[in-house]
């Protein structure tokens, strides 16, 4: 870390190295805050506001000393910063208690960046182009749906089979692929969200074009839809999907961020960036493709299931190429291979366009020309992932974390 | 079943196999001067239908040319605008992004295709319904018993045929085929021998883009109805028959997108059940023949360094 006099006498780094906790609360905090504000404002001038407001923080945190500093201490201390984002996720339910579309924007916005971490997972570290990202979110939803209505089994045995069941559709998928080389995912991919899109509008036992209804999510006789106070508070009933959203979305983040802190994770990286060189060493690119994919599209599937459930219906329009390009453009413009910058890009694009209805029409045309632009001029997206170091395993045991 | 019924299902399937094979060819020349997949081309079919459409629709509304003047202008524009789309994709994104990741590309090309989708549903007035295309061809039906075609068309037939078989002599008779091939075999020596890399590439990228824009121009004939957002299907169709039929080969692609068509007509023609299912199972024979001939029907000849 960089220990350059700063001109700001009260957040000096000399200071900030001796808290380092409270810098981090303290910026988790902000920029959750932020967050909250943006899924809440109503006028359109708060909006655009708070967008530059964001902006602005990136921009210091990218340029300026005292914010490299910042994020180096973030980054430093990144296990202890992603259970006060826990926290932080939480208060914010806990603030918006009451207000069904507050609540339903952050529980969608927490299932989105689950589903885009997992894409990140086979894109970002097994270079896996998965162009049906949003053909297996719906699948997820309809297993549920299926699932729901034809089974009694319990509802969360049902989020496990949706992952298991879009899992192994994936895996069958990849199979063909792993016979070659080069673009042949995409196109297995972008054929197999296609043909389920068709499938699904022509075939009646799952509901035709207008899809199906889901039972909403319960868990040990506690009907979700049902609840609408604890205790003296009065609470929107969409306050438990939140809650268990943000749960899936720590439980998907744990999980894929261990796989890549451990031996998986380099054998990802190996296997993307140089497939003879991985298989000189003895990996076994096949396996490796398989299981990125297997594991991506099972949390896939599940954020699905959720999703499907707090909505109470699904129906085929949201398992397109269009919508597949949108959860790509959300990690390409949140840099491949960051999580975070995948949650605070899903929260731009899915928040912006329902707030600032003047773009809704041209939304898909502004995100295009976005990534666009990010791929010619900043190739590793807005928040790049930073190039895997394990010099500091060496220098500091027990930084890591 | 009828021999005319089964007779016309076989025109339709060779109608639908030309089409898929002008669209394919641009892929596989795309892939074999830059090993790129230029996922945008579907798109470009769409702008070459929608450009002749305004060309047909202006000579033939505004000015009053008869037909054969409005449907020549409508051709000219479909090749001219495709061509110029294909050069601007390959110049501003292929280009400089050849040295990049493949899925960097791949994304940016589809991306593209995205921009000239809403591009053409935003700005032509009411471009998000299906728009009708003027019959420009000669009315009028060659009969057989119970087998009957349009004349209009036996001509788009032929003319893609034409098509197909020009560029394929373009490529293995000309000097611009061969520079293109030699950019293809290796990019580094065409340069060392005095070809122009550059003008190469754009050149197979405005020959490849004016392909799928004629068939563009060509599917509104045939289905009198061009939609904004039909050039995603086709896009994929192409390309899988690219592959199918083996990337990096002039006659794969040919012979992949009369395959493509082949399984969709089977279908129609063969399973009682709906004729919806037809991409379905046409999409899942790809997966499968992918399964199988990993490099496509006709293998690519190149050996690997390693």
């Amino acid at each position: 870390m960089s220990s350059i006099p700063s001109p700001i006498p009260v957040l000096s780094p000399l200071r900030m190295q001796r808290h380092p906790r409270a810098v981090v609360v303290l910026t988790v905090a902000l920029l959750f805050a932020g967050g909250g504000l943006m899924m809440h404002a109503e006028s359109q001038i708060q909006v655009l506001g708070l967008l530059a407001a964001f902006l602005a923080v990136f921009a210091i945190a990218d340029r300026t000393p005292l914010g490299q500093d910042v994020s180096a201490i973030c980054s430093d201390y990144s296990g202890f910063a992603n259970a006060v984002a826990f926290v932080c996720a939480l208060g914010l339910i806990v603030v918006f208690h009451g207000e069904h579309y507050t609540l339903l924007m952050l529980a969608t916005v927490a299932l989105f960046s689950t589903a885009c971490i997992a894409l990140n997972l086979q894109l970002a570290f097994a270079g896996i182009a998965n162009f049906a990202g949003a053909a297996f979110f719906v699948l997820g939803s309809y297993t549920a749906a299926v699932m729901t209505a034809y089974a009694g089994i319990p509802h969360l045995m049902i989020l496990v089979v949706s992952g298991i069941v879009t899992g192994a559709i994936g895996v069958i998928l990849l199979l063909p692929v792993l016979r070659t080389r080069g673009h042949y995912a995409a196109l297995v991919t972008i054929a197999f969200g296609l043909l389920l899109r068709s499938l699904l509008e022509v075939n009646d036992t799952l509901g035709g074009p207008q899809g199906m209804k889901i039972k909403g999510f319960s868990i040990f006789g506690l009907d979700f839809n049902r609840i609408s106070s604890i205790g003296p508070w009065d609470v929107s009933f969409y306050l438990p999907y939140a809650v268990l959203s943000i749960c899936i979305f720590a439980v998907a983040f744990t999980l894929i961020r261990r796989i890549e802190r451990s031996w998986i994770g380099i054998a990802l990286d190996t296997v993307r960036s140089d497939e003879t060189a991985a298989s000189v060493f003895g990996l076994s690119i096949a396996r490796w493709k398989v299981v990125a994919f297997l594991i991506g599209n099972a949390v896939i599937g599940v954020a699905g299931a959720v999703y499907g459930m707090m909505n109470g219906f699904v129906t085929p329009n949201g398992s397109g190429l269009g919508d597949s390009l949108l959860m790509l453009s959300i990690i390409v413009l949140g840099g491949l291979g960051n999580f975070w910058g995948a949650v605070v890009a899903a929260m731009v694009i899915l928040v912006i366009p329902e707030k600032l209805q003047a773009i809704q029409e041209f939304r898909l045309l502004i995100f295009a020309l976005l990534v666009l632009g990010i791929l010619l001029f900043r190739p590793s997206g807005i928040l790049p992932r930073p190039i895997r170091d394990l010099s500091r395993f060496i220098g500091r045991p027990g930084a890591d974390a | 079943m009828d021999i005319g019924i089964l007779a016309q299902q076989l025109f339709n399937g060779l109608m639908l196999g030309v089409i898929y094979a002008m669209i394919a060819v641009g892929f596989s020349l795309f892939f074999g001067v830059l090993d790129v997949i230029k996922f945008s081309h579907g798109d470009v079919v769409t702008v070459g239908a929608f450009s002749s459409l305004g060309a047909a629709g202006i000579a033939g509304g505004l000015v009053a040319l008869p037909p054969v003047l409005a449907l020549a202008s409508g051709i000219a524009a479909a090749v001219a605008i495709g061509a110029l789309a294909g050069v601007i994709i390959g110049r501003v994104l292929v280009l400089p992004l050849r040295h990049a990741p493949g899925v960097n590309v791949l994304l940016a090309t589809l991306m593209a295709g995205t921009v000239l989708r809403e591009a053409i549903r935003l700005g032509v007035p009411n471009g998000g319904n299906p728009k009708p295309f003027p019959a420009l061809l000669p009315g009028g039906a060659i009969k057989a018993g119970s087998f009957s075609v349009g004349i209009d068309s036996v001509m788009i037939l032929a003319a893609g045929l034409l098509l197909v078989l020009g560029t394929h002599l373009l490529i293995t008779r000309t000097r611009f085929g061969l520079a293109i091939r030699a950019v293809a075999q290796d990019g580094e020596v065409a340069r060392l021998s005095g070809i122009d890399f550059h003008a190469v590439v754009l050149g197979t990228f405005a020959l490849g883009s004016a392909l799928a824009a004629f068939a563009g121009c060509m599917l509104g004939l045939y289905y009198r109805e061009i939609n904004f957002n039909m050039g995603v299907l086709l896009g994929i169709i192409g390309f899988a028959s690219a592959v199918v039929g083996g990337l990096g080969s002039m006659l794969g692609p040919i012979i992949g997108g009369f395959l493509f068509a082949g399984v969709q007509t089977l279908v129609v023609v063969a399973l009682p059940i709906s004729s919806a299912y037809k991409d379905v199972i046409a999409f899942a024979v790809i997966i499968i023949l992918i399964a199988i001939f990993p490099t496509g029907l006709i293998a690519e000849r190149r050996s690997e360094r390693v």
